[in-house]
């Protein structure tokens, strides 16, 4: 008796030696096309309107130039902690916690203001860079204590840095109800103005045009970060050494890299940038230091990466779509909607690497 | 409040962390990480607790969690097992997906009350050991009882059985373990669904038994990666990693605790007269949790103990490992 199959066809995988180029792209976006039927289906399912809510997203999101101000606003800390997730994950490093470095970042700026080192009326050419120093450098410790005891004792970092995320929490939250608090409000006093990063719409006096777009200096910083990880990854030789390590770190020893001393390096920068993240969203957008001030940009920021194949140019247009997704997602009901469809988004582009790795074709029986 | 009552909510608090890290255990034994286990016990609450309202019947509930967790872990079984992707995305990725899932489904069950329950019973004999029998054994959630039993249950099964010796086989040396017939696919499959389903369980214990109730998004704050952590600092043993399941529990309960007196041994509490200071107090679970993985990582270090060899690497027949 012949065997019976299921299909008619027979799918036949074959190991690829190298995946054409331009590939990765196409299943890229493949992938985010599924998920989105994907979630559409589910929207649907739960009694909602899937095409409306995407509909939505779109002129929410791009439709004039005030909501793609907006659009670039919610990208800004996405660009950065997307970034410090690239630069992390390319070596297999798992800074998953770039949330708390991202609050950190935020006290650390806060702090050069809040603790009245300068003087009221200091010049914003100076105050601006002390907070993005600040907010770097706070970022930069956060994750490096991870990095450290990852590099000395192989503590796992996934744990430690989700671990340092949720105490960072809790030290915002001790300082904007404790000694930063206003009038026992749950936020710092507003930031004098030298401390705002300028925006665009500060310039409508001058160019009328640009009144009410909030889109500020952080965003060309993100821009400019993104070139200079670009420049680092693919152009230097730590960036060769940190893909060495990512690929393959048995022959990185055998080459003589201290993977050790790349591991707290990289942490250093990761935590730095994502750092960056959250002093430029309190110095150009809220003003002050407050609890939630950030819906998860950290974490967001892991998925960016993911996208963009960890590719900081990648990351910039990853970045611009999911501030998109934020930015629309906050007015879709139930709330959760946007987190499920970035957990679809994320399967299906991992699971569609299988193409990459393998040529599937079908063949008939 | 007596030691011994704070011992008994931190080990009924303890009973969801168990589940969850026992789960996760299994999983990494036969050589698969789940980072997905936050995701999992979310969908395990809400299922659990929608199920027990509308049935009235807390027992179906927590099948159905059971049921979720696990067809949620067939999900990253599919993606990092056949299709090979990246075992830490794919949970990340399920982390993110069953924490969604759970809000959107949850959407106005917050004020839904505390629903079915489960029943509380006490030891005889043993609820009378001093100290030991109050903590342990009096009026605990029968779940915690079952949380005593699948400890040695689960040490038995993986050191002293037939299936549990294929188990560690197929975590430590896939290639050898096929090459004895061992279907290396179908156990993996096997214990990340048997994870799932823990992750369930461990869900519906906290929304059924320990805070009753659907509490959205702030359900579980950190429980899904403690249990990860917990089966690190455990060494892959179920003895070992129900310990410090207890351990961070009753110190995250006693952190809560401390917050209430309004003097502590004739000291005024600095926690009582000075709010803000709490905040501190909150932190220790995540700081003990950092401790515990420092001395857990020093200890294997010496020991050259570590995780099953063949943790997080994808397995293709007829390929050398990477």
């Amino acid at each position: 008796m012949p065997r019976r199959h299921l299909l008619p066809v027979r799918i036949v995988a074959e190991r690829r030696l190298e995946a054409p180029r331009g590939l990765g792209l196409l299943t890229t976006l493949g992938g985010i096309v599924v998920a989105l039927v994907i979630s559409g289906v589910l929207i649907a399912v739960i009694g909602g309107d899937p095409i409306g809510s995407y509909a939505h997203i779109l002129r929410a999101s791009l439709g004039s130039s005030g909501v793609l101000s907006d659009t670039l606003v919610k990208a800004t800390p996405l660009i950065f902690t997307g970034l410090a997730s690239s630069i992390a994950f390319r070596m297999r490093l798992w800074n998953i916690g770039t949330e708390g470095q991202l609050l950190m970042g935020a006290w650390g700026a806060s702090a050069v203001v809040l603790f009245g080192l300068l003087p009221a009326g200091t010049s914003p050419f100076i105050t601006l860079p002390l907070m993005m120093l600040a907010g770097f450098g706070v970022g930069a410790l956060w994750a490096g204590v991870a990095g450290w005891l990852k590099a000395r004792l192989n503590v796992n970092e996934i744990i430690t840095t989700l671990m340092l995320f949720w105490i960072a929490q809790r030290w915002i939250q001790y300082w904007v109800f404790g000694p930063w608090s206003e009038g026992g409000f749950q936020m710092s006093p507003r930031f004098p103005r030298e401390a705002w990063l300028p925006r665009l719409t500060d310039f409508a006096s001058a160019v009328p045009d640009l009144g009410g777009l909030t889109v500020h200096l952080g965003f060309v910083l993100a821009l400019v970060a993104a070139g200079l990880i670009w420049f680092l990854l693919s152009r230097t030789r730590k960036g060769y050494e940190i893909r060495l390590i990512g690929d393959n770190p048995r022959a990185a020893r055998y080459a003589g890299i201290d993977i050790g001393r790349n591991i707290i390096l990289v942490m250093l920068i990761s935590g730095g940038l994502a750092g960056l993240a959250g002093a430029s969203e309190i110095s150009g957008v809220v003003h002050r230091l407050q609890d939630n001030f950030s819906p998860g940009y950290g974490f967001t920021g892991i998925i960016v990466a993911f996208l963009a194949r960890f590719n900081p140019i990648g990351v910039v247009v990853a970045g611009i779509a999911f501030g998109a997704l934020i930015l629309a997602g906050r007015e879709i009901q139930p709330a959760g909607i946007p987190a499920m469809i970035q957990g679809i988004i994320l399967f299906c582009v991992i699971a569609s690497d299988v193409f990459l790795r393998y040529r599937v074709r079908l063949e008939a029986r | 409040m007596s030691l011994e009552l704070a011992v008994a909510a931190g080990v009924t608090a303890g009973t969801v962390l168990l589940f969850a890290a026992i789960g996760e255990l299994f999983a990494e034994r036969a050589g698969v990480i789940n980072l997905g286990v936050q995701g999992m016990m979310f969908v395990g609450a809400l299922v659990g607790f929608r199920v027990g309202l509308q049935t009235g019947d807390a027992w179906v509930g927590i099948l159905l969690a059971m049921l979720a967790g696990g067809a949620l872990a067939l999900l990253h079984g599919i993606v990092s097992i056949h299709l090979q992707a990246d075992q830490i995305v794919s949970g990340l990725a399920l982390t993110f997906l069953g924490t969604g899932v759970a809000l959107v489904l949850g959407e106005g069950l917050a004020s839904a009350g505390s629903g079915a329950l489960l029943p509380v019973y006490s030891v005889p004999l043993l609820s009378d050991i001093p100290i030991l029998g109050p903590a342990f054994f009096t009026n605990q959630s029968v779940l915690v009882y079952v949380g005593y039993l699948l400890v040695p249950i689960a040490s038995f099964w993986i050191f002293h059985t037939r299936p549990g010796l294929h188990l560690r086989a197929v975590g430590e040396q896939p290639a050898a373990a096929d090459a004895l017939g061992i279907n290396v696919y179908r156990v993996r499959y096997a214990y990340v669904i048997a994870g799932g389903a823990l992750a369930g369980l461990a869900g519906a214990t906290q929304s059924l038994a320990v805070v009753p109730g659907w509490h959205a998004d702030k359900t579980f704050i950190a429980q899904g990666w403690i249990a990860v952590a917990l089966v690190i600092f455990g060494q892959w043993k179920p003895g070992r990693t129900m310990i410090g399941a207890y351990l961070v529990a009753f110190i995250s309960r006693l952190a809560l605790d401390l917050q209430a007196p309004r003097d502590i041994f004739g000291l005024e509490n600095p926690f009582f007269y000075y709010q803000p200071s709490t905040f501190f107090l909150n932190m220790l679970p995540f700081g003990l949790v950092i401790l515990v993985l420092i001395v857990a990582a020093r200890e294997a270090n010496r020991k050259r103990i570590g995780a099953p060899a063949a943790l997080g690497l994808p397995y293709v027949r007829g390929e050398r490992g990477r």
